[in-house]
C-alpha cells in the first residue's frame, strides 16, 4: 500500500511538471523553472510561520505568489539591462537566503528540515493524511498534488493555443491581441505551485529534473507540440516507477533514483530517437552519402 | 557594536573562519567577473550541483573527507558535465539552456543517490558530507583555511597572469581564435578556475547558494565602472566584505548560518549599486532618460515656432 | 484616400515638418511626431506621414535607421517616447483584427515542434477569442493560403526542414490568413531564392488589387522601382515620403544614406555622380 502511495504521488508530481516542463523548454525558461523552485522556499516558510502549521491551502496559494515575485524581479532585472543569466542567478539565491534564514531562526516553530527540502521524503508521505469531516481520505501530498494536476490540466487545456503562440511567436501573439505578460505570469504561477505542492514529499531536485528531463526527451522524439506532452508526461511516468525499483533494489533516495532514471531515458533518446537520435541521423547520413 | 566585532576578532576560531570567508569572496568574486561577463553566470550553480557525484565518489573510494580529495572529485565531474552540455547542444536540438537544466539535475540526481547509500552505509555518519554539502563555514578549521588561503592564491595568480587573454576571450573569442589565441584552452582554464573557485564555496555557502558568491558581487561591480581590471578588483572587495558580513552576523546571532547571510549581504551590495551608482544605476538613468525627453520637447517646439515664423514670413513675402 | 502624404521632394526637410501640429487623418497609418529611444539613445525622432491606401510603399533607409522600430512603435511592441499613431482613425488597439504582421524570420525558433499549416493556422487566433479552438473552417482557410504562396505540397512538413524561403513564404500565408486591410512586412526579401522573391511579389500585386495597403521594409535599393509604388526613406528622421519616382531620386537618397551612391541605370540620364 505504501508503495502505490508513493508512485501515485512521483507520477502525479511527474505529469504536472512534463506538461508544464514542454512549455518552459521550448521558451528557453527550462532555468527560471530551476529558479522557481528553489526560491518559493521563503513563501513556504512564511506561509508555515503563519498559518502556524501546515495548513495546505494558504502555503500553496502564499508560496506560489513568491514564484510569481521571483519571475517579477527576474524581467526587471533584464529590463535594466542585465543578462538574463545573472538576473535569474542573482534572484534566486537571494530568495533561497531568505528562506534558509528564515527556516533556521524559527526552527522551534517550522517544521520543516533543510535535507527535506531538497531531497523531501516521499516514503514518508502517506503517513501524513488528511481528514475531512472526521474520514481519512488519504495522504495531503497526494491531495494537493492532485488539485495542482486538475489546475494545469484545466489552465492548459483552456488555454492551449495561447500558450502555444506565446511560446512560437510572442511578437505575433502581442500584434493578435493576447496578452503575453498575462501568459507568462500564468505559466509560472502553474510552475510555482507544482514546486510547492511537490517539495514536501519529494523535494526541488526532482522538481526541476521532472521538469527539464521529461520535457527534453520527448522534444528529441517528436515534432507534434501535443504529443511532445504526451511523451512527456509518459516518460515522466516511467521515470517514477523506474527510479522506484532502483531506490528500492540500492536503498538509496527515492527522488534521486527517480532523477537517474530519468536522465537514462533521456541519454536513450539522445542516442535512438528514431527522429534526431545522434545513431539514426549519422546513419542516415552515411545511407545518403553511398 | 564595536565592542562585539573586537569580541569576534579576539577568537581564534572566528578568525580563522573570517579569514577563510574573506579569501573565498575576494577569489569568487575575481572569477565570477569572467563568467559574468561571458554570460554564463549560472554555469556555477550547474558545476556545483554536478559536482556532487564527483564528491560522493571521492569520498567512497578513499573513506575520507578531505577537501582536496573532494577538488579532485568535483574537478572532473565538472569538466564531464561541460562536456555533456555541449555535446547535447551540439548534437541535438535542445538549447543550452535545457542542456545546462539536464546535466544539472541529472548529475545531482546521481549523486544523491550516491549520497544516501554513503549515509546508510557504515561510514555514513561521520563522513560531515551533508554538513558540508549545505555549507556549514562555522565547521570550518585551520586546515581549511590554508585550502582556501591556496585557492584564492591559484586564483588571483592565474587572472593576473593571463588577464588580458581572459579579456578578449570573454569579450570576443572569435577575434581571439583569429589572432591565434588558443582559445579552447583558456575557456576551459577558466572552467577550472570556476569549479575551484566553487568547490571551495560549497563548503562556506552550499550547494544552491554557491552561484551567488560568483555571480551577485559581480553584477554588482559592473554598475560602477566599464574598466574590467576595476570592476574585477571591485568584484573581489565586494565578495570579500559579503564573506566578512556573514561570518560575522552568524557569529552574532544564534542559529544563523553564514551562507546565506554571505549571499543576502552580496545581494544588498547589488541592490545598492544597481540603484545608485552614477551612470549605470537605476536612478541615474531615470535622470537621464527625463533630461532626454525634455530635451526632445523643447527642441521640437523650437522646430515648430521657427517654421511658423518662416511660413509667417512667406504669406507676408507674397502678399 | 486624402493625399496629404508628401509628395513636394525639393524640399524634403520643411515637408517632413509640414505635418507637425496637424491633427492625424483616418488615412490607413498616420503617424505624428513620432519619437523612439533605446536607453536614452534616440532611434526615431520627430516621424510624421499619412499612408495612401491600397498601395505598395517601401521603407528604406541605412541599417540602424529605424525601420523596424518603426513597425514595432506603431504595432505597440516597443514603446514610443513621443508622437501619435493612427489605424484608420483609431487607436491600433481597437483596429488589431484589419492589421496583419509578417515580423523577420530570426524572430521565431525554427525548431518548435509544428508544421506549416498549424503555423499558418496561428494567424487566425486573434480572431477566436480566449476559448474557442480553431477547427475545420480554420484549417481549411490555412490550407487555401498555403496553396496561394505555393507551398500546398508542405502543409504537414516540421518547419525546421523548410529553406528560408519556404519559412517565408508560410509566414507570408500566416498574414494573408489574418485576412486584414493593412499589412506591415519587416524584411520580407531578405535572404530568399529567386522563386520565393517571385512568390512575394506575386502575393504584394493580388494584395494591391484587392485594395489593401502593404508596407514593407525593404534593404535592396535595386529593385525598389519595380516594386513599390511609394518609399518611405528614413535615417533616425524621415528623410522623405511620397511616390516612388519623386522622391526615389539621388539627392535624398545621399541625403538618407549618407556618402555618394552610384545610380545605375534608368537613372543615369536624369542624376548625376
Amino acid at each position: 500500500m505504501a508503495t502505490f502511495w508513493i508512485i501515485l504521488t512521483a507520477i502525479l508530481v511527474s505529469s504536472a511538471c512534463a506538461i508544464l516542463g514542454c512549455f518552459l523548454i521550448l521558451r528557453r525558461m527550462a532555468l527560471v523553472g530551476d529558479a522557481i523552485s528553489h526560491a518559493v522556499l521563503p513563501g513556504i516558510a512564511i506561509a508555515f510561520l503563519w498559518s502556524g502549521s501546515r495548513d495546505s491551502l494558504w502555503m500553496l496559494l502564499g508560496a506560489t505568489v513568491f514564484g510569481l515575485l521571483t519571475v517579477f524581479f527576474i524581467q526587471s532585472l533584464q529590463a535594466g539591462g542585465l543578462s538574463s543569466d545573472a538576473s535569474i542567478g542573482i534572484v534566486f539565491t537571494a530568495l533561497f537566503a531568505v528562506g534558509v534564514i528564515l527556516i533556521s531562526l524559527n526552527a522551534g516553530h517550522i517544521d520543516l528540515d533543510l535535507d527535506c527540502v531538497l531531497f523531501g521524503e516521499i516514503a514518508y508521505v502517506q503517513w501524513d493524511t488528511l481528514t475531512l469531516g472526521g474520514t481519512d481520505v488519504g495522504p495531503r501530498a497526494v491531495w494537493m498534488l492532485g488539485i495542482t494536476l486538475l489546475v494545469i490540466l484545466l489552465v492548459i487545456g483552456l488555454f492551449y493555443k495561447q500558450f502555444k503562440l506565446c511560446a512560437f511567436d510572442p511578437a505575433l501573439a502581442a500584434a493578435c491581441g493576447i496578452p503575453v505578460v498575462l501568459f507568462h505570469y500564468l505559466l509560472m504561477g502553474l510552475v510555482s505551485m507544482t514546486s510547492v505542492a511537490s517539495f514536501e514529499s519529494v523535494g526541488s531536485i526532482l522538481v526541476v529534473g521532472m521538469l527539464i528531463v521529461p520535457a527534453a526527451t520527448a522534444y528529441l522524439l517528436t515534432d507534434r507540440l501535443g504529443k511532445m506532452i504526451l511523451y512527456s508526461v509518459l516518460v515522466g511516468a516511467a521515470s517514477s516507477v523506474g527510479g522506484y525499483i532502483m531506490a528500492y533494489a540500492l536503498d538509496a533516495s527515492i527522488a534521486g533514483c527517480m532523477v537517474a532514471v530519468a536522465g537514462i531515458l533521456f541519454v536513450l533518446a539522445l542516442l535512438l530517437s528514431p527522429k534526431h537520435g545522434i545513431v539514426f541521423r549519422y546513419a542516415r547520413r552515411k545511407f545518403a552519402a553511398r | 557594536m564595536w565592542n562585539w566585532i573586537v569580541a569576534i576578532l579576539s577568537d581564534p576560531n572566528t578568525r580563522w573562519i573570517l579569514l577563510g570567508c574573506l579569501l573565498l569572496g575576494f577569489s569568487s568574486g575575481i572569477i565570477g567577473s569572467f563568467t559574468f561577463l561571458r554570460r554564463q553566470s549560472l554555469m556555477g550553480d550547474t558545476l556545483a550541483h554536478a559536482a556532487l557525484p564527483g564528491i560522493c565518489i571521492a569520498f567512497m573510494l578513499t573513506e575520507t573527507k578531505s577537501v582536496g580529495l573532494f577538488l579532485f572529485g568535483a574537478l572532473v565531474a565538472g569538466i564531464i558535465a561541460t562536456f555533456g552540455i555541449s555535446w547535447i547542444t551540439r548534437y541535438s536540438r535542445i538549447k543550452q539552456d535545457a542542456a545546462m537544466g539536464i546535466v544539472l539535475t541529472v548529475f545531482f540526481g546521481i549523486g544523491v543517490v550516491m549520497l544516501t547509500r554513503i549515509q546508510h552505509g557504515a561510514s555514513g555518519s561521520q563522513s560531515g558530507l551533508d554538513k558540508y554539502l549545505f555549507g556549514q563555514a562555522a565547521s570550518m578549521v585551520m586546515t581549511d583555511v590554508y585550502v582556501m588561503g591556496g585557492v584564492c592564491l591559484v586564483l588571483l595568480i592565474a587572472c593576473l597572469a593571463w588577464f588580458k587573454e581572459f579579456k578578449l576571450v570573454s569579450f570576443d573569442p572569435g577575434f581571439a581564435r583569429g589572432m591565434g589565441l588558443p582559445v579552447g584552452m583558456l575557456e576551459q582554464l577558466i572552467l577550472l578556475l570556476t569549479v575551484i573557485a566553487v568547490v571551495a564555496g560549497i563548503q562556506a555557502v552550499g550547494v544552491v547558494l554557491v552561484a551567488a558568491l560568483l555571480v551577485t558581487p559581480a553584477a554588482a561591480a559592473r554598475c560602477w565602472t566599464d574598466s574590467l581590471s576595476l570592476m574585477v578588483l571591485l568584484a573581489g572587495i565586494f565578495g570579500a566584505l559579503s564573506g566578512a558580513t556573514g561570518t560575522i552576523f552568524s557569529t552574532l546571532v544564534p542559529n544563523l548560518p553564514t551562507g546565506p547571510v554571505t549571499v543576502l549581504a552580496a545581494t544588498v551590495l547589488f541592490a545598492g549599486s544597481a540603484l545608485l551608482a552614477p551612470r549605470r544605476g537605476l536612478l541615474a538613468r531615470r535622470l537621464r532618460s527625463i533630461q532626454a525627453k525634455s530635451a526632445y520637447l523643447r527642441e521640437e517646439h523650437a522646430t515648430l515656432q521657427t517654421l511658423s515664423a518662416q511660413r509667417a514670413q512667406q504669406e507676408r513675402g507674397e502678399l | 484616400m486624402s493625399d496629404t502624404f508628401l509628395s513636394e521632394k525639393s524640399q524634403p526637410q520643411l515637408n517632413a515638418n509640414r505635418l507637425k501640429g496637424t491633427q492625424p487623418t483616418s488615412a490607413p497609418l498616420s503617424v505624428r511626431d513620432l519619437a523612439v529611444a533605446y536607453h536614452k539613445k534616440p532611434v526615431l525622432s520627430g516621424v510624421s506621414f499619412d499612408i495612401p491606401e491600397g498601395q505598395l510603399i517601401g521603407i528604406l533607409g541605412p541599417n540602424g535607421a529605424g525601420k523596424s522600430t518603426l513597425i514595432k512603435a506603431v504595432l505597440g511592441l516597443v514603446p514610443k517616447m513621443h508622437g501619435e499613431v493612427k489605424i484608420f482613425g483609431q487607436s491600433y488597439r481597437e483596429q488589431r483584427r484589419r492589421i496583419g504582421y509578417v515580423p523577420q524570420r530570426e524572430s521565431v525558433d525554427w525548431d518548435f515542434p509544428t508544421h506549416a499549416l498549424d503555423v499558418v493556422m496561428m494567424g487566425r487566433y486573434g480572431h477566436l477569442g480566449w476559448f474557442r479552438r480553431p477547427g475545420k473552417k480554420e484549417r481549411d482557410l490555412a490550407a487555401h493560403c498555403l496553396e496561394q504562396v505555393g507551398m500546398g505540397d508542405y502543409m504537414y512538413r516540421q518547419i525546421s526542414q523548410l529553406s528560408g524561403g519556404q519559412q517565408q513564404r508560410v509566414f507570408l500565408a500566416r498574414a494573408l490568413v489574418q485576412d486584414a486591410e493593412l499589412y506591415f512586412m519587416d524584411e520580407p526579401f531578405a535572404g530568399v531564392d529567386a522563386t520565393t522573391e517571385k512568390a512575394i511579389i506575386s502575393l504584394l500585386e493580388q494584395l494591391k488589387k484587392q485594395g489593401k495597403t502593404v508596407l514593407v521594409v525593404h534593404h535592396d535599393l535595386a529593385t525598389v522601382e519595380e516594386y513599390f509604388d511609394h518609399v518611405l526613406l528614413l535615417n533616425g528622421r524621415l528623410v522623405a515620403g511620397g511616390p516612388t519616382n519623386e522622391v526615389f531620386v539621388p539627392d535624398t537618397l545621399q541625403e538618407t544614406y549618407g556618402g555618394r551612391i552610384a545610380m545605375i541605370g534608368s537613372r543615369s540620364e536624369k542624376g548625376q555622380v
